[in-house]
């Protein structure tokens, strides 16, 4: 499973911790998030994550 | 006026006395750009000044030590009320390097025709030797800019927080223990609310880390530097990262006829009734500034407003608008309002607005067509009272 990265904060988001505090329960694939999630750290949407390679 | 941190260290910055209006926030008390002189075998000024004030900062300096001597200058935060007099000191310092960030030299040069500076980018954990002492740098990013960085300078045990328990506050002192404690933590208190409240992950993060320093003194970008009271300030901090609830309810509404006002003053009589503090604010004439600052810390809130134009009071949109971007946790409440014909907008579109801010909704709003019956008021008072005996609870 693919990490993500916030290109504003540097947050990384992890698919098999997920975001519990925002309802994105362990195991879920970046791309399944809904749209309106926002970064935890700095509030932007996922529009402004890249992908982490390797 | 005592500006001396250290020995060889002073505050270069500026007193703001009269500004009143800091992007919307209203600085009653007005505000102060801290700039730092470091006097060492090479010399560094940290942060800088908004830009109208370049003259006192350049005039501090130079006060001190000859322009020509100034080898570094530190920017911690992007933000114009810091970097704004940095184009007119780099001009004049011409043996200067630019120390920062690379995302904070990327924000300068967005900002600033900076074609003329000369750089040195710093990342986490670099450091720079300035003789008997060093400057050590940590990214604090969203405290509370992406390019957000500390400044520690270990022989020293100093922080250089940058906006981090920084105060909007024109004080006529420089530290901490020169001013009344209440009254220079009520200001760090409007400060987070305002500035930082949005952040209080990242800063909880920052705070793990500035924990593992040895610090005896913290220097802001704004307000009075933290010299006594380090440990009171850390404390309050690590209540307002997770918006820590006391005994406390908030009752804010707007009101066209007087109804949701009526409604307004029931739900407070029902809070009053418990053993909580319950306050009570018209959204037209408290400023944001003041209520975003009071629901920092409580427990729950009643918002209301009528139904205006089949939406809200604009002045209420606006208060709302301004907390959802500020989003304030740990909070439960529920919506109420009048309304005349049209059940859009009113208590409708507030509690729509409260679950965007994940405010936890405690009941279903309370809505009165036109005038408030007797029966209406009491219920009104009765959910009043439930908000109360669920922030009792939070009383030590």
């Amino acid at each position: 499973m693919k990490k993500y990265i916030c290109d504003v904060c540097g947050w990384i988001y992890d698919p098999e911790v997920g975001d519990p505090d925002s309802g994105i329960a362990p195991g879920t694939q970046f791309e399944d998030i809904p749209d309106d999630w926002e970064c935890p750290e700095c509030g932007v949407g996922k529009d402004d994550f890249s992908v982490i390679e390797g | 006026m005592n500006i001396e941190l250290k020995d060889g260290i002073n505050w270069v910055g500026h007193i703001d006395w009269t500004v009143r209006d800091f992007h919307g926030y209203k600085t009653e008390s007005g505000s102060t750009y801290n700039a730092y002189l470091i006097e060492d075998e090479k010399n560094a000024v940290i942060d800088g000044v908004k830009a109208p004030y370049a003259d006192k900062l350049i005039e501090h300096v130079a006060a001190r030590v000859a322009l020509e001597t100034i080898d570094y200058v530190v920017c911690n935060h992007a933000e114009p009320d810091h970097s704004g007099g940095l184009p007119a000191l780099m001009a004049v310092c011409p043996n200067a390097v630019m120390v920062c960030n690379a995302k904070c030299k990327t924000a300068l040069e967005m900002h600033f025709d900076t074609a003329a500076w000369k750089w040195r980018v710093v990342d986490d954990g670099d450091s720079i030797s300035l003789g008997k002492r060093t400057l050590s740098f940590i990214n604090t990013p969203m405290v509370h800019w992406p390019e957000s960085m500390f400044t520690y300078v270990p022989e020293e045990k100093l922080l250089f927080s940058m906006d981090a328990f920084g105060q909007h506050f024109a004080s006529a002192f420089r530290f901490d223990d020169e001013e009344p404690l209440d009254v220079v933590l009520q200001e760090a208190k409007a400060y987070y609310a305002n500035i930082v409240m949005l952040y209080g992950r990242p800063i909880a993060q920052t705070m793990a880390r500035a924990a593992e320093l040895e610090i005896e003194m913290i220097a802001p970008s704004h307000g009075v530097i933290w010299r006594s009271h380090l440990k009171e300030v850390f404390e309050a901090y690590k209540k307002w990262v997770v918006c820590e609830p006391t005994p406390k309810i908030i009752v804010l509404y707007a009101t066209m006829w007087n109804s949701t006002e009526q409604m307004a003053d029931a739900i407070l009589e029902g809070a009053q009734e418990c053993d909580v503090e319950a306050r009570f604010y018209n959204v037209d004439n408290t400023h944001s500034t003041h209520i975003v600052t009071e629901i920092l810390d409580c427990a729950a809130i009643a918002i209301g407003s009528p139904t205006l134009n089949n939406t809200l009071m604009p002045n209420m949109a606006g208060v709302l608008c301004y907390m959802k971007g500020l989003r304030p946790t740990n909070k439960k409440g529920f919506a109420f309002g009048s309304y005349g014909w049209s059940k859009r907008g009113g208590a409708a579109e507030v509690e729509d607005a409260m679950k965007e801010m994940k405010i936890e909704i405690t009941r279903e709003p309370i809505r009165s067509q036109y005038v408030p019956t007797p029966e209406l008021l009491e219920e009104c008072r009765e959910a009043g009272r439930q908000l109360g005996k669920y922030a009792e609870q939070f009383r030590v």
